[in-house]
């Protein structure tokens, strides 16, 4: 038994199956970190003007996540660059994009790494103020999705690729659909850097 | 249905016999995981309500032995099989726990949804088969999570369903095992949601417009929706207490919060108002997932029985979503006395009086479907009338709860816990009993027994009163709920505080009343009446399918000619007309 429109879209809706999920998917994920975001304004409002002394105390490093940002936004280049190798059935140039897209996923958490031990040298720990708690849940989920983006990724580049040969399309689609993942989980460190490093 | 453009990776299922496990355990097959999904609801609910009778003998014999199985409980729980009020508030909070997120979210959303709506829909199945696997996988994990909490040294969670910080940050581990328990709960759900949409969306057989849908179909609809939004900010919310409680963070901890006599060595700076919110964000759009497929199951077996079509099919569809969407801005009602300031509970007040109209509105149309029609009086129809002045109760009881003015002496009193029940155990629950009696056949091939659905359906309605009504009455004499000795210590439950007893006794009774159930579930399995495709005489698309449907549904192509619920058309020789019949015929 075959569900349709897994592949081909439908005829009223212009849509495969999997776009309409992915989008619902990220619809969700809106919510997730609305809600947190949600969060983030109710503790600074509440924080009795201690908040920017909080964030001093902090020492958030501003230059690594400036170029943790231009890492990110790369990645989301390449894999808009994997996507259209695969549109142009360009196997090679996708594998190539693809692997950079994960490659650029890796860097961002080492450096990532860096930032949280260095933090932690200092005893700056979630526990300490309700600043460095909020920061610490926001950006560690938005490190699990780096890698669930990741792995999403390294499985299409990867093993999942050799469906190239028999269904490009089923392909194709399925690397749009983790694309707009990877987008989101770009655009939400787009959010987080200026509210937690910035403002 | 279009022919596939390419062969996907998953696709040879059906050339070859399935194993047991694929078949019935790890299966893909909607129908399949909507039995799996209606046969773990129906076990959470009997589990449920298995604590709740536990509790219901400390509230009519406070510090009495509990008799037969108090000394089976422990010394930790029931020493010498007298119940500690500790372990009461355990089986309080699992009780409310299991009840919404096990019981009825798995058996209205997960059974019925997945079973009935694809069939509804003439699609051949979920649109993403595995992730639907997932998603019961998940919840079943979920399940394991919390029946295995009451096996902890400290006991399962004891902080209420709605588990409020910071009683809940700083409670023992039961707690974390109950926000893990959730999050695998939460995650089942999304699943679900993202998988009904868009087998709406994209699957429904070709002629099948939006306004073609059986009620079911939208109600299911409208609650996917629901949860979809609703529950991130749980998942949230969850997170962060878990972080309170495993990471010593103080997102819901303010400062100089004293514990036993000291301050807490914590940061502060949280507010355990947040909790609250984000809480009541998801669960007051919560209980509409646990009422809407409630009305839409009603909704089909009254058009049904009563062989007319729906009163205001339209009107009906629209309220639905109207009532969908004022659910994520009525959710600060539940926090009247948290002191947020007479601006937002006037806000959410006006908010609330507005969602009660298009809940009236399917409610009257449901009645006024009635009038007129030749009604037949069989069990799922019984159940689905039982339905109507049970919800009825308990959405008017609700309107002084809304009221700020109201609300303030009445909150936390039995009165809230008799409201909502009235609403989710005669309500919900019998809508339900009359969708596993209404779709059985479907199901099984065979019909339940009718005089055993009789026999369980009159004592479950005079015993659901039993339990519920003198909640009413003991909530206006003042008696709080999550009182472990049902409030005998306080002089003004003195004289309501007998009503215990008959609320027990009625608890126990009803508990005898679902033997006929059971008995009948099990019987008709094997033993019921056959029933080809269409045992009721129905128009809706899935009694159009083989009873017991095959692996992809229909052995005949689907096309949807009219609408829903065209019975007793005049100039037809029959009183039905199959909603994907050829005009002509």
């Amino acid at each position: 038994m075959e569900i349709p429109y897994t592949v081909e879209a439908h005829p009223e809706t212009g849509l495969n199956n999997g776009k309409i999920g992915i989008w619902l998917f990220l619809t969700s994920e809106v919510m997730l970190f609305g809600a947190l975001f949600a969060t983030f304004i109710m503790l600074r409002i509440g924080s009795d003007g201690n908040w920017a002394a909080m964030q001093a105390e902090a020492e958030l490093n501003i230059p690594l996540a400036t170029l943790n940002t231009a890492v990110l936004i790369a990645s989301s280049l390449t894999m808009v660059m994997a996507w259209a190798s695969l549109m142009r059935g360009q196997l090679g140039r996708f594998k190539l994009f693809g692997w950079m897209t994960v490659g650029c996923g890796g860097i961002f958490l080492v450096i990532k790494y860096f930032e949280y031990t260095a933090k932690f040298e200092h005893h700056h720990y979630p526990e300490s103020s309700t600043f460095l708690a909020i920061y610490f849940a926001m950006t560690g989920l938005h490190a699990l999705h780096v890698i669930g983006g990741m792995a999403w990724n390294a499985y299409f580049t990867g093993p999942g690729s050799k469906v190239f040969h028999t269904n490009r399309q089923w392909l194709t689609d399925r690397v749009e659909h983790s694309g707009l993942f990877w987008h989101f989980v770009d655009l939400v460190w787009i959010f987080l850097f200026p509210v937690f490093y910035l403002l | 249905m279009a022919e596939p453009v390419h062969a996907s990776p998953a696709h040879d299922e059906h050339h070859h016999e399935q194993s047991f496990w694929r078949k019935y355990i790890f299966s893909t097959d909607h129908k399949v995981i909507g039995v799996q999904y209606s046969v773990t609801g129906l076990a959470f609910l009997f589990f449920g309500f298995v604590l709740m009778m536990l509790m219901r003998w400390n509230l009519a014999y406070p510090n009495e032995p509990i008799p037969f199985i108090g000394s089976l409980l422990g010394d930790n729980r029931a020493p010498g099989g007298i119940m500690l009020p500790d372990f009461y508030n355990e089986l309080g909070a699992m009780h409310g726990t299991i009840m919404v997120f096990l019981g009825v979210v798995p058996l209205a959303v997960g059974g019925f949804g997945n079973f009935v709506m694809p069939l509804q829909l003439g699609a051949p199945d979920m649109a993403f088969p595995r992730i639907n696997m997932i998603s019961y996988w998940c919840l079943f994990m979920g399940g394991v999570t919390m029946f295995a909490s009451f096996f902890l040294p400290n006991g399962a969670a004891g902080n209420g369903w709605t588990s409020y910080s910071p009683l809940a940050d700083i409670a023992l581990n039961g707690q974390t095992a109950w926000l893990i328990g959730m999050i695998f709960l939460i995650t089942s759900s999304l699943l679900g949601a993202i998988n009904f949409i868009t087998t709406a969306v994209q699957l429904r057989a070709p002629g099948m417009t939006w306004m073609r849908l059986p009620f079911f179909c939208w109600a299911q609809i409208v609650t996917a929706f629901l949860l979809l939004l609703a529950f991130p900010p749980l998942e949230a919310a969850g997170v962060l207490q878990l972080m309170d409680r495993v990471a010593n963070t103080s997102f819901f901890i303010p400062e100089g919060l004293v514990v036993g006599g000291e301050v807490l060595d914590r940061s502060g700076g949280g507010s355990p108002l947040l909790w609250q919110h984000l809480f009541w964000f998801l669960a007051h759009p919560e209980v509409y997932v646990l009422i809407l497929p409630a009305m839409g199951i009603v909704a089909e077996v009254i058009a049904n029985n009563s062989r007319k079509p729906l009163w205001g099919y339209r009107s009906m569809v629209y309220s639905l979503i109207f009532l969908g969407f004022m659910s994520f801005i009525v959710w600060a009602h539940h926090m009247f006395i948290t002191g947020m300031g007479s601006v937002m509970s006037t806000f959410f007040q006006t908010t609330t009086m507005i969602i009660s109209i298009p809940s009236v509105i399917i409610l009257s149309a449901l009645f006024i479907s009635l009038w007129g029609g030749s009604i037949r009086y069989n069990t799922p129809m019984l159940f689905a009338l039982g339905f109507l002045p049970m919800f009825g109760i308990g959405g008017l009881t609700g309107l002084p709860l809304g009221l700020s003015a109201a609300d303030i002496p009445l909150h936390d009193t039995y009165y809230v816990i008799g409201h909502f029940h009235y609403v989710v155990a005669p309500g919900t629950l019998f809508a339900l009993f009359a969708g596993v009696y209404y779709w059985f056949p479907k199901v099984t091939g065979r019909k339940m027994n009718e005089f055993l659905g009789k026999l369980h359906f009159w004592p479950s309605l005079v015993f659901m009163n039993g339990v519920f009504f003198p909640m009413m009455i003991q909530g206006l004499n003042g008696v709080s709920r999550r009182l472990a000795d049902g409030g005998i210590s306080y002089d003004f439950a003195g004289e309501v505080a007998g009503l215990n007893r008959m609320m027990s006794v009625s608890a126990w009774c009803l508990a005898l009343a679902q033997i006929p159930f059971i008995i009948n579930f099990f019987m008709s399995i094997r033993n019921g009446e056959k029933a080809g495709r269409n045992p009721w005489n129905s128009t809706t698309v899935e009694w159009l399918a083989p009873s017991p449907a095959p692996h992809g549904n229909f052995d005949q192509p689907i096309e949807v000619v009219r609408g829903p619920y065209e019975y007793s058309v005049p100039g037809s020789d029959r009183d039905y007309v199959p909603q994907a019949e050829p005009a002509s015929t």
